[in-house]
Formats: structure tokens, sequence, C-alpha cells
């Protein structure tokens, strides 16, 4: 290896052999020693043991370390989770991921900022408007742009239409782990009721590009209030069958009750966000938190659940997709008239009337196409909450028309961290159904 | 909302501060005193590290930093959320070119485990006490950090069709396919930018 080889690699991403982990380190996963070295599980200082009171080297010849995935079908992409186990029995877990990476904060940086949404739209593609909404927001920032009032509302309804659709994919994609094949039949269909609707709007099913710095692409199609309201009642119908398909099913309670518990100091802890950190009781969610868009302006209630196991985590999901009905409701009800992006030609280009009549149009037309807007110098966080938890952008600008960086808070990336601690001592079959439930996108968490 | 969100938890601990864009709160503690002003943030309810990234400051060294402060070339970026008062705080302490460490804060907020080995990985800063700092997205063997900026980004040259080249020519037999094939090997291997 050459000099600057052997200063990068740091050894094996992998989980050490039982053999391998100093005592310390498997302490670790019970929580409360600090100093050690190895790879294992976290968890949080304030859960102390005895590092005496529990049996690490008796298990040494029994244990086995198994990969699951990165193929695994359940595993919702490429994800490789790391299991030593005891018989049937989970004892640490690692999960080992970077298999869809693409470099994709690097490439935001190539990009101009009129370029970077159809780039952050990727990465979780299951709500691709929250990625485009939270970029939009982190150049709005700092450009000091105030986008129109009805920018704001249709940004809203399409990220909360997003949210649907991503639950229901969660819903069918997390029936059919647990093998119950009709909610993945039933929760597609709802979801393709949406993606027609959002392909009608911004031209696209998915990766849409439709809420750009500045406003949205594009006004919503004549018509959308019928279309939203044959969606809602259609999705609400919905959820009535899952509720007497699966809620209340005794073979999906078995599995899922008290199954992959994480309390909300372990939650908080590992940064958790999202349906995992509010299934373990903490009403954390950033739309009333910290309001952005014009959540202030809705009403809806947070659901959380109490135990914070598999099944709450399926609960808080279901809750939210009523939640989210009842806002698109008031969202149709309540969406202003106006412009729907910003009347400033630096940021939008002009409409492709103005370009046949004036000299000016055509200019800011090609500088924006050619080279896009410069945004002032400065650094900005903004955080949404997207179906998965927090999604943040934190964005450096050098004063050019591109971003010096662009880092993306991925929420299924943190989330996978609370992974270990929601596995252990639990059994392989329910590793399954746990994974399941944390709803990770690889391309989000390797971006 | 308790009256504390009134009061600044940077000037109480006496770390340098300024308001960054849409009014937020950014810290910025030197990298000895890094590690114990996050834990008293921490103590003073910031009891969520919600995110943490680092950033290459090679080519834009002129940035805006409060008096006192000495610019560097990295930058770890570290944002703390207090569920209670709904309030976040950024911090950003500066690092050296030469032996960029800076403190893990693992023992902290065990939720940082993923994010430092991230920055770790693709800027390439060195935190110690970190339990377990290996490459995350990047392939063990890969050399470099993807995210500094003397990092160059690969590139695939595009091959379009030469001038003259009739429709016919481009049906190919088999044979044609592996002289295809072999040409198309040796241009990428010639023409393909080596990234390091």
């Amino acid at each position: 290896m050459t000099g600057f080889a052997r200063e990068t690699s740091e050894g094996s991403q992998e989980m050490y052999p039982r053999g391998e982990t100093v005592r310390e380190e498997l302490a670790r996963e019970l929580g409360g020693v600090a100093g050690a070295h190895g790879a294992v599980l976290r968890l949080p200082e304030g859960m102390v043991i005895d590092p005496n009171d529990f049996e690490a080297e008796s298990l040494s010849d029994e244990t086995m370390i198994i990969n699951m995935g990165p193929q695994h079908p359940s595993t919702h992409g490429v994800l490789r989770l790391m299991l030593e186990l005891d018989g049937e029995t989970v004892l640490r877990v690692k999960p080992v991921i970077g298999y869809l990476h693409t470099g994709m904060e690097k490439t935001g940086e190539q990009l101009s900022y009129i370029q970077g949404a159809t780039n952050t739209t990727r990465m979780d593609y299951l709500s691709p408007l929250a990625n485009e909404a939270v970029f939009s927001l982190a150049t709005e920032t700092l450009l000091g742009v105030q986008v129109p009032e009805r920018a704001t509302w249709i940004r809203m309804l399409m990220a909360e239409l997003g949210r649907l659709s991503s639950h229901l994919t969660w819903m069918a994609t997390n029936g059919m782990d647990l093998a119950a094949t009709s909610m993945m039949i039933y929760g597609f269909r709802e979801r393709e009721r949406i993606l027609r609707f959002f392909e009608k709007t911004t031209g696209v099913r998915m990766n849409h590009n439709y809420i750009r710095p500045g406003g949205v692409a594009a006004d919503l199609p004549p018509g959308w209030e019928e279309d939203v309201d044959a969606i809602l009642n259609s999705v609400l119908a919905t959820l009535e069958d899952f509720d007497n398909l699966f809620t209340g099913q005794p073979i999906f309670r078995e599995r899922t009750e008290g199954v992959g518990v994480i309390d909300a100091e372990t939650a908080i802890a590992l940064s958790a966000t999202g349906p995992v950190l509010r299934a373990s009781g903490v009403p954390w969610d950033l739309r009333r938190a910290m309001p952005y868009l014009a959540y202030d302006q809705v009403d809806f209630d947070v659901v959380v659940g109490t135990v914070g196991d598999t099944f709450d985590r399926y609960a808080v999901r279901m809750g939210e997709l009523r939640e989210s009905v009842r806002i698109v409701r008031q969202i149709v009800e309540k969406m202003p008239t106006g412009d729907y992006r910003v009347n400033d030609r630096k940021v939008t280009p002009p409409p492709r009337g103005r370009i046949d009549e004036s000299m000016e149009a055509l200019i800011h037309h090609f500088k924006i196409f050619t080279q896009g807007f410069a945004v002032p110098e400065g650094e900005v966080y903004v955080a949404i909450e997207s179906p998965r938890g927090e999604l943040g952008c934190y964005m450096v600008s050098d004063g050019t028309p591109r971003p010096y960086r662009m880092h993306i808070r991925a929420p299924s990336f943190v989330n996978l961290q609370s992974l270990p601690a929601m596995l252990r001592g639990g059994m392989i079959a329910d590793a399954v159904a746990i994974v399941s439930s944390v709803d990770p996108v690889m391309g989000e968490v390797d971006r | 909302m308790s009256d504390t969100s009134a009061v600044n938890p940077l000037d109480v601990l006496g770390i340098p501060w300024s308001a960054g864009a849409g009014g937020q709160l950014v810290g910025f503690p030197s990298r000895a005193s890094y590690a114990e002003a996050v834990r008293s943030l921490c103590d003073a309810g910031f009891t969520m590290c919600s995110d943490l990234c680092a950033v290459d400051y090679l080519a834009h060294p002129g940035r805006n930093l409060p008096e006192g402060v000495q610019p560097e070339r990295f930058e770890v970026v570290v944002n703390l959320l207090d569920i209670q008062a709904r309030r976040r705080v950024r911090i950003r302490v500066q690092v050296p070119a030469v032996k960029p460490e800076v403190d893990s804060l693992f023992e902290i907020f065990p939720g940082t485990e993923a994010m430092e080995r991230e920055a770790f990985d693709m800027v390439g800063i060195v935190f110690t006490g970190h339990p377990d700092l290996t490459r995350i997205l990047m392939p063990e063997d890969w050399e470099g950090h993807p995210l500094r900026k003397d990092y160059d980004v690969g590139s695939v040259p595009v091959k379009f069709k030469e001038p003259g080249v009739s429709p016919e020519d481009l049906v190919h037999t088999g044979r044609d396919r592996e002289e295809r094939l072999a040409a198309a090997a040796a241009a990428a291997s010639s023409g393909t930018k080596r990234v390091r």
C-alpha cells in the first residue's frame, strides 16, 4: 500500500468475532463501559451495568456470526446485517452499509442551485418531494427569498401526499415482510393513485424536481381538488381494510407486540427521529415543534406510542396516515390564490410568453439556465419532518451559483443505529419485522 | 416553554458565537474545549445530537468567523437539539489540515457513532475516542476522502459517433463485438481520469 492508502485504511468494517473482541466492548452492548475498542453495538452511558455481571466468554464456542443481506429480500434494498447468534437468539448486530453509495453530496457540489433539486430528490426515493422541499428551503433561507403563499401551500399539499404515499408503501412492504401479501397489493394500489396525481401535477411519478428554489415548477392542474378528494376517500377506505386485516389480527399482534422495544431515553441518545422516536412516547414532530412551511396554520395531532415496540411503530404510522388525510383536507380548503413561484427574475425563469417580447426576460432566462443564480455567502441548517424523521440540509455557500457544501442529514441513516439496540436479545425470526419497522430507505442511507 | 429559551446558552457558557442565516445560533468553541462545550450544552438541555458533518474549507478560506476564531482548513459542524425547549444550536469547531483530529462525542451522544464515521470516511477527520472509526460508505480499501476539495471528480468521457460513419458500419457481428469491447476497454483505461 502507498502512504496515502495506509493513512486512510482503518481496517475492516465488519464485526469482530467474540474471541477477538475485548471484554469492555462486549460489555458495552449491555451499556456503560468507557474506553473500549472493537466493533459492536452502542448503548448510551446512562444504562450502567457491572462488567463482571454477564457471561461474555462462556458463549464463545456456541455463537456464530452470520450475514443477513445485502440481498436479503426483507432488508429493503442493500442493507447488510452482521448478526451474532446463540442458537436463534440475536446477541450482537452490526449494520454494514454503503452498497448504494453514489456520492450524491459530492455531486451536489458540482450542480447549480437550479439543478440541485434533481439530485436531492433521488436520495429518499419513497418521499422525493420532502427532499426537494428541504433543499429549496435551505437555498431560500440563504437567498432571503420569501416564496408566495400559494407556493408554500402547494409544497405542503405535495409533502403530505408524499407522506401518505411513503407510509402506504411502508404498510405494503411491512405486510409483505410478515407474509401478509394482501397488504402489499392494497398498499401499492393506493400509492399508485397518489403517484398518478403526482404525474398529472409534476409530469413524472417519482424524482419530480417539482419543488424548486423560488417556488414550485408548475401550478396545480385544473380539477385537482376532485382528484385529491378521491385519493383521500380511497385511502381512508383502505385504512379501514388495513385495520380489519392487520391491526387486530392475532398473528400480527403476536409477531409485533413486545418485539424490538426501544425506550425513549435510548432513542434520544441514539438520535432516532420520526416514528421510531414517537413510538417510544416522545411527542417530537418538527411540524408541530418547529413549524416550517405553514404547518402552524393547520390542525393535526402528533401520534405517539407508549412501549416503543414494533407494533407501536406500526400504530404510529397508521395514525399519521389519518392525520395526513386531515391535514390535506384542510389544505384543500385553505389553498390561497396567487402566484406559484416567486416573482424574482433572478431566481425563477420568466414565463415562456415573455421571452418572445422582452430582451430582459430572454437574458434572465439564458443566465439562469447557463450560470444559475449566485447565493450570498453563508451557511444554514434547515430541517423538516420527512416520513422517516428529521430530514436536514446543511448548506454552505461561498457566493457562487453552486453550493460549496451540501450535506443531507438522512433520517434513515441515523435511525439505523438503533437497530442493534432493538434486535438484541430477540429471535432471528423477529429481525425481519424489526428491520422493516425502522423503515430504512437505502438510497437515503448511502446517498 | 421555559424561560431559559430566552437566554443564549452559548453566552452563558462563554463560547464565542454569532447568529447565522435565518437567525440560527452558531457557537465556535476551540478544538481543546470542544467536547467539554458540547457536554455542558448537553447538560443545559440539548440532549440530542441531530447532525454532525465536516466541511473542507480549502477552496473558500475567507469565510466570516467571529473575532478570535482562527480559521483552519476543516470544520466539524454539530447540530444539537433541545427537545424540551424546542430550540437548536450549531457548533462549528476548527480542525487544522495537519493532523485533523478532534475529540469524539460518542461518550456524550452514542448517536454520533455513524455520523462521525461518515465524517471520517468522507472528509478524513479523525475522532479520537471513537470506538470503531472505520469507513462506512466507501469500500474498506478506498484511498482518500472524497468530500475533500482536493479530491478529483472522476468522469467518463462522452462517446460521440465519428462523422462519416454509415449506419451499415454500426451493424456488427460477433467478431466485431469483441474488437469493439477491446477498443472500449482501451479507451476507458486511457481516457478516464484517475481518481485519487
